[in-house]
């Protein structure tokens, strides 16, 4: 196994990871509707319960994202962590009290209320999707750092030998000016939100849940259309981060499309993976079925697949600096040794096995449909 | 920029290490005792085991839940807080990280919901083996995240790739060595068991409670019995394989042996302090080198340098920081030159590999930066193993107690119970604070320095999200006693009316 064919399999598995991670926030776009006033409190709870059997999935898949991408490409993770430091930050945060309000929010003596712990969830619902693919929108637009291996052999002030600096004090918060990023971000909160309400009529049986789901779902696809394709338009003309065969970047006209026209997998996964995500809002929408988040599902890891292969393979850099071009990351710049990602391909030889109990589990837990009596009946519920 | 972010990031880190560290304990114990409590329902189809597997059940989701939170935060803080280090050595300690995700926190986070949630839903023995797979889940996850840990301690199977500025296996069993590392074997089974002490010693205390207020006294004392026995043995093997962490650190991290034991002049058959004034001599040298006249070198010795039991000559510090930064000026020449004069730059390289071993010593500006804070590090050992000494105590009283059936009269021997649950706990942090402050100034033994391993980052901003997460913390903290407490006057309610098929003990 060479070097390349390894960076590029580690490729492909963070993008895998990433797209699960950005199906799975369904659980953040369906905790979105505890902020709506139209349901009382037994159908919260039911709402809670849903995405509760469920969050830690997301979770997990988070953690394991952060944890493929520290292992197989090290220099992304302390550039850009250690860089747009309040970004993640604030990811993080909403995600730690994402993870107590589950466990608080129903219970006696919780301190601040069960609303203030369903604010959280909402918190969460909607930051964490707009941050986390703003966060990603910043591979195509540029982010302003610089990379100095040379940095370490300073023995002066110790700031002085670090490899990875952030060129401004907003540490990642700039992002908010940054439209196009913004625009992913935006996309990326709209389409969890369909997601979420998808998952809430396959997953909860009560006539007012599915009416009120399949009104959101309508909701929400109007600015999802209109904030995804204008961030897709953008995308396709604007110039991008290409590599040559020095290792040098530079700039490149309407490179994005370029990446997708010279790679017709990737055009050809993209493009399935939009009619899938089209097809479940469909089904949503026009249809009685209960079905349409595994289309939607399924759309959703290809197209954000497809676009973290657009961002990194096909000799382009997929951090880039926008300060210092040189200083961008590829996946060949900033990767493990062949020898770790070696070790780590054998790992990788695990997550066919994790996935098929995970989803025996699923199966096994959610032959029957969450209803009212099931949640006033059970005693272990959130 | 102010040289102080390092303190703050070091702050920061420590405590959130350190919080982490009141809910992994009780994760890993109490997984144990449920998952025996629900093996005694299976096997004896008594309807009050699966109550009291329920009951430890919910106060194992509340506790749980924070562990999660805390973890998370944690493995992000290596890039935010860390960004050197996370190049340096991200090499091998991705991977530990990335190993822990995909092959233990999945099995945790899917079979808990199975466990929590599937009582209904799916068949007994599915059930039973969900329990099972939450608890060893956690203890796999225990594993890979003290292999990342051990290998900061005692840095196996890496060299130093000048090209890529970083540590990197390079042989071909360095994966091997990594995972099969003494220091990470030790600290695995160490900190497990403390988290069977603290779990086993929180499920006795607690059922001590219930004793004293004479409420569901079966499920107490079948609780306490199960109880003493996950702790008894995490206790008792908290101490052989504190030992074994010891004789490591002996030949791993001198400095950190020393501190421990308030050593600053070291030598042959060298006294074991139990306090200061009382000392017994030639024990340290045992424990140490297994020969009551083996040579322990103190602080004094490890600065000014000394020979080693096996006629090894260690040399003084300042040596040591002068071959660092002639090891770090190689290095900046090698890089100077390596595409416009290779021979050169081969001549550099060669001064750098000579020099390497203390390549970290170059970031230290004086040799007082290589000692640790000893006092807190004398300290915090004798009060690992002193609470330790107290949980064995209450282990052995409380058999007997058990045996004789007297645990619900013996007042004193239930207040000791309850008043062992804050002790267990601080044995296991104060044995972080051995660890961890004792190998102070290095974030990986010998190789980078906290100085060198920070991101470039404000001191103002560490700061910020200091005391965001102190508050955050605090806050949760609080929630979760108090959910807690309600929990335990709640009670499991198993009613005691409804008359239990008795069985065969
Ligand atoms: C010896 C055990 C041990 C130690 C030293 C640590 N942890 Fe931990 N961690 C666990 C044992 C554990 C656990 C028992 O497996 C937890 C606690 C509660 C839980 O759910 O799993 C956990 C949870 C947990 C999670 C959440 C996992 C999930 O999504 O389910 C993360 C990300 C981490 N940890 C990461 C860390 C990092 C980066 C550490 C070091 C700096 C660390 N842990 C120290
Ligand atoms: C959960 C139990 C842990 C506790 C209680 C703990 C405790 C501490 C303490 C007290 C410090 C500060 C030392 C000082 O400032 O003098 C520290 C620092 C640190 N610890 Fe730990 N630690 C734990 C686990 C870990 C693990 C498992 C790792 C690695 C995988 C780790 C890595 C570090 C790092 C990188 C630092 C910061 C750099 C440094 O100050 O050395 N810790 N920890
Ligand atoms: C049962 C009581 C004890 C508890 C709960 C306890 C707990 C801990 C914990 C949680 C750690 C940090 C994890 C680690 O580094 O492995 C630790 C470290 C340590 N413990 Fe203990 N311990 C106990 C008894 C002992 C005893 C009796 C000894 C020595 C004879 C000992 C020696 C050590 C040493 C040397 C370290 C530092 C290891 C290192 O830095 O790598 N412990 N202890």
């Amino acid at each position: 196994m060479t070097l390349e064919f390894l960076q590029s399999y580690w490729w492909i598995l963070v993008a895998l990871l990433a797209g699960l991670l950005v199906f799975l926030m369904f659980v953040q776009g369906a905790n979105v509707a505890l902020l709506d006033g139209k349901y009382d409190q037994a159908r919260k709870r039911m709402i809670i319960n849903s995405t509760g059997r469920k969050w830690e999935l997301t979770f997990t898949t988070l953690v394991t994202f952060g944890g493929a991408f520290f292992a197989s490409f090290p220099l992304f993770y302390s550039t850009s962590f250690g860089g747009a430091y309040w970004v993640w930050m604030l990811i993080l945060l909403t995600f730690v009290f994402q993870a107590v309000s589950y466990e608080f929010q129903n219970k006696k003596n919780n301190l601040l209320g069960s609303r203030a712990f369903q604010i959280f969830l909402v918190i969460n619902g909607i930051l964490a999707p707009l941050l986390i693919g703003a966060a990603v929108g910043t591979f195509f637009t540029g982010s302003d750092f610089t990379v100095n291996k040379e940095a370490i052999s300073n023995i002066g002030e110790p700031m002085e030998r670090i490899i990875s600096s952030w060129g401004n004090s907003w540490h990642g918060l700039e992002t908010v000016v940054n439209l196009h990023a913004m625009l992913l971000g935006l996309s990326v909160v709209s389409l969890t939100m369909i997601l979420g309400n998808l998952y809430m009529l396959n997953n909860i049986e009560d006539e007012m849940v599915e009416k009120e789901a399949r009104k959101t779902i309508v909701a929400c696809t109007v600015p999802f259309l209109a904030f995804f394709l204008t961030w897709l338009v953008i995308l396709l003309v604007r110039p991008g981060f290409a590599v040559d065969m020095e290792g040098n970047i530079f700039m490149e006209k309407s490179k994005y499309l370029h990446n997708f026209l010279q790679m017709p997998v990737v055009l050809v996964m993209f493009i399935v993976g939009v009619a899938g995500v089209l097809a479940g809002i469909g089904a949503g929408m026009f249809s009685k079925s209960r079905k349409g988040i595994w289309p939607a599902g399924i759309g959703t890891v290809l197209v954000v697949m497809a676009l973290f292969f657009i961002a990194g393979f096909n000799n382009t850099a997929y951090y880039p600096s926008s300060t210092d071009l040189q200083s961008s990351l590829t996946i060949a710049n900033s990767s493990s040794s062949a020898f770790t990602l070696k070790v780590m391909f054998f790992v990788s030889l695990f997550i066919p096995f994790v996935l098929a109990y995970i989803m025996y589990a699923w199966h096994a837990m959610d032959k029957k449909h969450i209803t009212k009596d099931e949640i006033e009946e059970t005693p272990e519920k959130y | 920029m102010d040289a102080s972010i390092f303190i703050w990031s070091r702050l920061q880190f420590a405590m959130t290490a350190a919080y982490h560290w009141l809910f992994v304990p009780l994760t890993l114990g109490l997984s144990m005792v449920m998952a025996i409590m629900e093996t005694m329902y299976v096997v004896k189809k008594d309807e009050f085991w699966k109550k009291a597997a329920k009951f430890w059940m919910k106060v194992f989701a509340i506790n749980f839940a924070v562990g999660i939170a805390t973890g998370i935060i944690l493995e992000f803080e290596f890039g935010t807080n860390w960004s050197n280090y996370s190049w340096f050595v991200g090499d091998l300690f991705g991977a530990p990280l990335a190993i822990e995700g995909i092959i233990a926190f999945f099995m945790e986070a899917t079979f808990f919901a199975v466990m929590f949630f599937g009582w209904n839903k799916v068949s007994k023995k599915f059930h039973l083996a969900s329990t099972w797979l939450t608890g060893i889940g956690a203890t796999i996850s225990a594993y890979w995240i003290l292999v990342a840990n051990g290998w900061m301690q005692n840095p196996v199977g890496t060299t130093f790739n000048p090209d890529t500025v970083r540590s990197e296996m390079a042989s071909s069993s360095a994966f091997w060595e990594v995972i099969s590392n003494p220091m990470a074997v030790d600290k695995f089974f160490h900190s497990v068991l403390n988290g069977w002490f603290v779990g086993g010693t929180f499920v006795l205390g607690m059922s001590c409670w219930f004793l004293l207020k004479k409420r569901e006294i079966k499920f107490a004392k079948k609780s306490a019995l199960i109880g003493a026995i996950v702790g008894a043995i995490g206790v008792f093997g908290g101490f052989i394989s504190g030992d074994r962490s010891g004789v490591n650190a002996a030949e791993l991290q001198p400095m950190k042996l020393a501190a421990s034991e308030g050593l600053w002049d070291g030598g042959r058959r060298a006294a074991f302090s139990v306090v200061p004034g009382v000392e017994v001599p030639g024990v340290l040298s045992f424990l140490a080198t297994h020969d009551f006249n083996g040579y322990v070198p103190g602080i004094n010795d490890i600065i000014s340098g000394y020979a080693s039991n096996n006629g090894e000559v260690i040399p003084s510090a300042e040596e040591k920081i002068q071959m660092g930064k002639t090891a770090i000026a190689a290095l900046k020449g090698y890089r100077e030159n390596r595409d416009s004069n290779p021979a050169v730059a081969a001549e550099y390289r060669q001064v750098l590999e000579q020099n390497e071993k203390y390549l970290g010593y170059g970031y230290l500006d004086s040799p007082e930066e290589l000692i640790p804070n000893v006092p807190l590090v004398y300290w915090s050992f004798r009060l690992m193993i002193g609470f330790g000494m107290v949980g064995i105590l209450l282990f052995i009283l409380a058999f007997i107690a058990l045996h004789k059936d007297k645990l619900q009269d013996w007042k004193w021997l239930l207040w000791l119970g309850i008043i062992t649950i804050p002790m267990a706990y601080l044995s296991g942090q104060f044995g972080w604070v051995v660890a961890e402050v004792g190998r102070q100034p290095w974030t990986i033994q010998g190789l980078l320095p906290v100085k060198a391993a920070i991101s470039s980052l404000s001191v103002g901003a560490v700061k910020t999200t200091f005391f965001v997460f102190l508050g955050v913390f605090a806050l949760f903290l609080v929630i979760e006693i108090r959910i807690m407490i309600q929990a335990f006057r709640k009670g499991p309610e198993i009613d005691e009316a409804v008359p239990v098929v008795p069985n065969n003990e």
